[in-house]
């Protein structure tokens, strides 16, 4: 057995992981997508994604979570993300208001409808998901630090 | 009416916020964009809230929607002659200290966190100041709040993690109040925005739920501006932060968060009762007494300017207590001065610091010597918020001082006086410590600080000894006295 396997919880607890994590991170994407045509939104989805980058890191330790998204990573996508939504905000300008809901409305309850707003929702969901994790990963860190003390 | 020239400001919180984020995706691996991209947009932002000046006297008031939502539904901002000079004294304040960051952060390693950070607090500041959504006002509070208490434990010693950790929590206390506050207002008068909530509550009348709702905000915006019966915080809190952040939490901070949007909320919403002018007359009054008392027994030069700060906010919430017209214009022109004159002495306790290393007034004497500009700029700091003649705390200060005559307060004209008088001797203790008398051997070797912080100390020690000019009548006609009929119409 490798190394990676002597980290992290019990093989029940990783099997069922492995099953689920993609589902979860998948459910997360759902509510961010359909964040205006029912409830849930960027936030909420924001967080199920998250989730299910911490959901990895308690079942198999930090080093197979940062494999799969790096805190240099998170730094970026937290950024983008809120540079995103400004962009978003800031586009409206070009038709005379801040925050001006500048695309086509569409037909309402479709997924591609409401214009700027699930493209807000993307934004704030990578602003919130690598806010989170890293947030976490902040605190993780912070307790191996003090123990190493 | 909407001229596309309204478009400006939303500017004043999305160029701070972009700044923020650029800095944060990109400084890491540029190493001079921090410094560039900062003083680029300070600069921009001082530009652009002296610019609106003019467009605010043009217009009077303008209501600006974002979204185009129709007022009382979307979120409103609004740009008149109280948050004009607001952004005036936030973003030239800023702008000073930004270049002033340059050269004294190199000796942290995280510069672009501090930009980061630094430009957050400026927008959460900018955001209260224009806007005009009571919901909207409390996040950009939290923003500006929640930004500043990690900027106090920026530098991670044990001391400042532990201000900051005081701090956080009192702040969100402070906050919570604000919060209860603002939803038991929502609930009388079906609504959040601000002229649209006056509206209603003058409509329906002032029950019992006001006088809580004043309470509440008294309690919160009180704490924020540090206030006496909840200053606690502030006199670890603004030692503990690095220099340029305890000027700016000392000079902006207290008053964007505090004083502003308590102002906003008793004068423009509430209406202020003869009741709430007299908890506010009172409470400046203690705020001055106890303020003045504790700073002078201070040995640590940074701890004595932040309680000399809670002593100069009561001046200032005296004054706008007092709310006749002399009292109100008193009261922001002191606002307006005390900005510049206390970061300018945090900036140079913050250089007396960079230079030899220590705050303690017990082991610095004969600094003049070695750091001329320091000392000297320190000198007209002083002498401007102990109101020495031609400096500008002087006249500010008998303004309020005239003022309280005026109104037939004496016992509050008597206090201003004296403690003023306390200012002068606790200013003349930094001086004779710090800066005159013999050098120590100990600090022979030191020099003089680097270029940029001998700069922005010029720039603010120059806008202390010409800061009576904002009192010639063109320029009081079209900044201050404009600011001042704002809060005046909302006194009952």
């Amino acid at each position: 057995m490798s190394r990676e396997h002597e980290k992290g919880m019990s093989l029940i607890v990783k099997t069922i992981t492995r099953l689920t994590v993609g589902l979860i991170f998948l459910y997360g994407v759902y509510i961010v997508l359909h964040g205006h045509v029912s409830p849930g939104g960027g936030f909420a989805g924001g967080v199920i994604i998250a989730l299910s980058f911490i959901h990895l890191m308690l079942a198999y330790g930090k080093e197979a979570a940062f494999k799969k998204l790096s805190k240099a990573k998170a730094s970026f996508f937290e950024s983008a993300g809120a540079i995103l939504f400004l962009t978003i905000a800031i586009l409206g300008f070009r038709a005379g208001y801040f925050f001006l809901n500048f695309l086509s409305k569409g037909e309402p309850f479709r997924l591609f409808s409401a214009g700027t707003i699930p493209c807000g929702n993307v934004a704030i969901s990578l602003k919130v998901g690598a806010g989170l994790f890293a947030i976490f990963t902040a605190l993780v860190l912070l307790k191996i630090n003090s123990e190493k003390k | 009416m909407m001229k596309p020239i309204f478009n400006i400001i939303p500017l004043f919180v999305a160029i701070p916020l972009a700044g923020a984020f650029l800095i944060s995706l990109f400084g890491r691996r540029i190493k001079k964009l921090p410094d560039a991209l900062g003083v680029l947009i300070a600069l921009g932002l001082c530009g652009l809230s002296i610019w609106s000046v003019r467009l605010s006297n043009a217009y009077t008031t303008i209501n600006y929607s974002v979204g185009s939502w129709i007022p009382p539904i979307g979120i409103g901002m609004v740009l008149d002659g109280l948050s004009t000079f607001m952004l005036v004294v936030v973003n030239l304040v800023a702008f000073c200290i930004t270049i002033y960051s340059v050269n004294y952060m190199e000796k942290f390693t995280a510069k672009w966190k501090f930009y980061t950070l630094f430009f957050l607090m400026l927008a959460g500041m900018n955001g209260v100041i224009v806007t005009g959504d009571m919901f909207n006002l409390f996040v950009f509070l939290e923003i500006g709040a929640v930004a500043s208490y990690a900027l106090v434990a920026f530098g991670t010693e044990r001391h400042e993690l532990e201000a900051a950790f005081k701090y956080a929590i009192m702040g969100t206390v402070g906050s919570l109040f604000v919060l209860l506050g603002i939803a038991l207002l929502y609930g009388y008068t079906s609504t959040l925005n601000m002229a649209d909530m006056a509206a209603v509550l003058i409509e329906k009348g002032t029950g019992n739920i006001i006088l809580m709702v004043s309470i509440l905000f008294l309690m919160g915006f009180g704490l924020k501006a540090a206030l006496v019966p909840f200053h606690a915080w502030l006199p670890d809190a603004h030692p503990s932060a690095p220099a340029p952040i305890s000027a700016m939490l000392s000079g902006v901070l207290i008053k964007s968060l505090g004083v502003y949007a308590l102002c906003r909320i008793f004068y423009n919403v509430i209406g202020l009762s003869p009741a709430i002018s007299s908890i506010l007359l009172v409470l400046g009054t203690i705020s001055m007494v106890v303020g003045g008392l504790l700073a002078l027994g201070q040995w640590d030069l940074k701890r004595l300017l932040a309680y000399s700060s809670i002593s100069q906010i009561g001046y200032i919430v005296l004054g706008l207590g007092l709310a006749t017209p002399l009292g109100i214009l008193g009261g922001l022109f002191h606002l307006f001065n005390h900005s510049i004159f206390k970061s300018l002495l945090f900036l140079n306790s913050g250089a007396v610091e960079y230079a030899t290393g220590t705050r303690d007034l017990q082991k610095m004497g004969g600094l003049m010597q070695k750091m001329p500009l320091t000392g000297a700029t320190a000198l007209s700091g002083s002498m401007a918020i102990a109101g020495i003649p031609p400096f500008s705390g002087f006249w500010s200060k008998l303004i309020i001082i005239i003022a309280a005559v005026e109104a037939q307060r004496y016992g509050y004209a008597f206090w201003a006086v004296l403690i003023s008088i306390l200012t002068l001797a606790m200013y003349m203790k930094v001086m004779k410590y710090a800066f005159f008398g013999n050098l120590k051997e100990t600090l022979i070797g030191i020099k003089e600080v680097p270029r940029f912080m001998k700069l922005s100390m010029a720039v603010l020690a120059v806008i202390c000894i010409v800061g009576g000019i904002l009192f010639i009548s063109a320029i009081n006609e079209v900044f201050l006295q404009k600011a001042s009929n704002v809060l005046l119409g909302g006194v009952r």
